[in-house]
């Protein structure tokens, strides 16, 4: 066991650090310096950036476009990527359909999505939730009848992450009735032009267009585009549900809060000082920095096993619990650092805030979403229990039995 | 980086887990609750020989050559069996700071016997009144003759009782509060002048109030140089804390693997109680608090190590929070799912929460090291 970095580490520190520096545009600059909010656009056009180089997915294996870097190397290209506010690159592709590909798909599945995935030319959004099954996943309804060679798609999907700028869905729809509901489930991949497919975006609390519902009436997929075999949808989704989960704590997002809360609180004034003169504050804020400090421990140790070999098991789910649970807080304390100004919103003149806390209220709203998207940490707790403790299943959780079907008594 | 413990590291932790199993287990450290000692010289003699004390220390102080996270894996084990003996006063405390500032001599007449399990110490540094301040000291010790006389009284003496070996801080200069001024010494434990009032604490284990007055000792006394103690005095505290959280890390393994196991077998409505989702939830945090323990727990005990004062501080402060914050959710809530059992003595479970709670409040407790933390460069930037 050992945590220090060598000179290589060092040296490779700075050539990510340098090579930052050099790929921002100004445009991204300027919106990372006023501390992130980018655009789709903007994201999109870091991630071809970052492709060119060669560096857009450094976790996936090396013969598929990865980097061949070990967990150290992407801890410290995490770490400056952070550093630099640089935008986020989308999950559903590289983090997601991306890795199951790799690891389910067929050799033509593989060929026909994984370029254009690593490149960014071809952006994914996830179709799970349903109007009727957000938990309870299994009980989706989306109906996919075979016809021809394709699937013919009837109902809708809810919650569709930026579907209205996405090219690709990856999608769980129900191929079957009959048997336990989550073997009736198949995986499969749409294209959003398809005919039929409509995605209507809708606001969140945060003010944006974040999701989407997605309608499907008589849309065609191939067969073809299905991973995993018919009715294999649930494996695939489990299998997914950890890549999700690595990625989903946003430890990344709180340590750019932290450093912006320290920021907003060394710029608000209060008194003929700033709020930083605080101590009750810093000690506040202080406490949180620490608990990341011990979210990013459990997120090396992750990172780690996986580098050994290990899928990201039922484990990750700690770090969506805890860290969507102290992004949260983060947020919270930076609305308290912003007092009376925790009011501002979308659209505000400039100048009433820093320019940097101009997104503050929004996001945080938004966030309000993190303990609930990527399976609700109430359903993490579930399957740490299940999964890892090894206790029973809830009483509710437990396939009632169907009483038996008598024949009504007529009436005499 | 590397997470994955050496062949060497495995090995030693079956063997200390297996001594817990068949020679240490929870029945020994409950009969020496009442023992006048608390522990025992012959299992201490015994872990000298298998080299567990002298793990951390260099070969030319006659240690192993190991790491401290190598001795922070045999606390995590020995805390399994709440084996009493003085390892943290003695090794972590006494030890490192006879091993960081003793002259060959001192290492040969107290750090030796130390590591092979033929004598203990203790650390006397606590005050009534100077709380986690590690400078603040009104014990005073004044030249006479060749060496130096002290006089003061030391508080919460971890195997004070009985200890071969003193390392005492007290004054040679400055006031109350001052840095400067603050010396170490090495003395005997039964040097003329010094009473030692025996403390029996909630965790069983055995402490002492002691009493310097007058006592004479010789110029050989004095560890590093005078009036500069500060520094190595609060790199010891720092160890210690970092041992602390491995010790407690042992212990919360204990209580949430027991309260797992208690939920999986206790039975009321018909059903094990596991099967209620309030108390499965709160098993689900406690297993997310338990694993951010452990690794805060290996960071504080790599960086122990490390020559980064300000990296050191924060590392262990970040663990000792956790600890004690994250560590009283699985504490209280392992009581809380055994339900009336587990307030009962009979049961493992109400001793290991009592350990960890003392654990809590020895060498800083969380407000502490928040504020320490607060206060450091790392967290307040080079802007301030």
């Amino acid at each position: 066991m050992d945590m220090t970095f060598t000179p290589e580490d060092h040296a490779f520190r700075e050539e990510v650090r340098s090579f930052i520096a050099a790929a921002m545009t100004p445009d991204i600059r300027e919106a990372a310096e006023k501390g992130g909010g980018f655009s789709h656009e903007q994201t999109m056009e870091w991630h071809r950036i970052l492709a060119e180089k060669g560096w857009s997915a450094p976790h996936w294996p090396e013969e598929h476009g990865g980097t061949g870097w070990d967990a150290t190397k992407r801890f410290i290209f995490n770490e400056e990527m952070v550093h630099a506010n640089a935008p986020s690159l989308s999950p559903f592709g590289l983090g997601m359909v991306g890795p199951l590909l790799i690891q389910f798909g067929t050799e033509e599945q593989k060929a026909r999505f994984l370029p254009k995935i690593l490149t960014g030319e071809e952006t994914w959004c996830q179709g799970y939730s349903e109007p009727n099954a957000g938990s309870d996943l299994a009980s989706l309804q989306l109906r996919a009848d075979k016809d021809g060679d394709d699937y013919v798609l009837n109902g809708q999907k809810t919650w569709t992450s930026a579907a209205q700028d996405a090219d690709w869905i990856f999608l769980l729809c129900r191929t079957s009735s009959a048997g336990q509901k989550q073997d009736g489930i198949t995986f499969l991949l749409a294209d959003m032009k398809t005919p039929g497919i409509e995605a209507k975006p809708f606001l969140t609390l945060g003010g944006t267009l974040a999701f989407c519902d997605t309608y499907f009436s008589d849309a065609r997929v191939p067969q073809a585009n299905r991973v995993g075999p018919e009715g294999g949808g649930w494996t695939m989704a489990k299998a997914l549900l950890g890549h999700e989960r690595t990625g989903i704590g946003g430890i990344s997002t709180s340590a750019r809060w932290l450093s912006q809360v320290k920021r907003l609180a060394r710029e608000t004034p209060v008194g003929a000082g700033t709020l930083w003169d605080d101590e009750s504050f810093r000690l506040r804020l202080a406490r949180l920095e620490m608990r990341h400090r011990a979210l990013a421990m459990a997120n090396y140790r992750t990172l780690a096993a996986a580098q050994l070999g290990h899928a990201p098991g039922p484990e990750s789910s700690i770090l969506k619990l805890v860290g969507t649970e102290l992004l949260q807080e983060v947020t919270e304390l930076a609305l308290d650092a912003l007092g009376p100004a925790a009011q501002v919103w979308l659209g505000a003149p400039e100048g009433v805030v820093p320019d940097f806390a101009r997104q503050m209220t929004s996001e945080f709203n938004y966030l309000r979403a993190a303990t609930i998207y990527g399976g609700s940490n109430e359903i993490q707790k579930n399957i740490i229990c299940k999964a890892i403790l090894g206790l029973p299943d809830p009483l509710s959780m437990r396939r009632l039995k169907t009483p038996e079907r008598t024949a009504p008594a007529v009436a005499g | 980086m590397d997470f994955e413990l050496s062949k060497e590291q495995r090995m030693i932790v079956g063997s200390v887990a297996t001594f817990v199993k068949e020679d240490s287990p929870v029945e020994r450290f409950r009969e020496m609750r009442n023992d006048d000692r608390g522990w025992d010289p012959v299992v201490w003699k015994q872990m000298g020989d298998y080299g567990w004390l002298a793990i951390a220390f260099s070969e030319e102080d006659g240690g192993i050559g190991g790491s401290f996270l190598d001795m922070a894996l045999i606390l995590e084990q020995l805390a399994h069996g709440l084996v009493p003996e003085p390892y943290i006063p003695s090794v972590v405390l006494a030890g490192g700071l006879l091993a960081r500032l003793g002259s060959a001599e001192q290492k040969q007449r107290a750090l030796r016997p130390i590591l092979d399990g033929d004598a203990s110490a203790a650390l006397a540094y606590g005050e009534r009144q100077s709380r986690y301040d590690l400078t603040d000291c009104l014990t005073r010790a004044e030249r006479s003759g060749d060496g130096y006389r002290l006089d003061g009284e030391k508080t919460w003496v971890l195997n004070g009782h009985s200890a071969d070996w003193l390392v005492v801080s007290g004054r040679t200069g400055g006031s109350q509060l001052d840095r400067e001024g603050l010396s170490l010494f090495l003395i005997p434990a039964d040097a003329a002048g010094i009473t030692r009032t025996p403390v029996r604490g909630m965790d069983g284990q055995l402490t002492a109030f002691l009493r310097f007055d007058g006592v004479e000792v010789g110029a050989d006394a004095l560890l590093g140089t005078e009036g500069q103690g500060a520094d190595a005095l609060e790199w010891a505290i720092d160890r210690a804390a970092a041992a602390a959280c491995a010790e407690g890390q042992g212990l919360l393994q204990q209580m949430f693997s027991r309260t797992v196991e208690y939920l999986n077998q206790r039975e009321q409505f018909g059903v094990k109680i596991g099967s209620f989702q309030a108390l499965q939830h709160r098993a689900a945090d406690m297993f997310a608090e338990v694993e951010l323990c452990k690794g805060t727990m290996i960071l504080a005990a790599l960086e122990a190590d490390s020559d980064d004062a300000e990296k050191r501080r924060a590392e262990i402060s970040a663990a000792k929070l956790q600890l004690s914050d994250g560590g009283w959710y699985v504490q209280e809530n392992a009581i809380q799912l055994h339900g009336g059992v587990g307030v009962t003595d009979e049961q493992d479970v109400g001793l290991y929460f009592k350990r960890l709670r003392v654990l809590q409040g020895l060498f800083g407790d969380a407000d502490h090291h928040v504020g320490r933390y607060a206060r450091s460069s790392r967290f307040v930037g080079a802007a301030s």
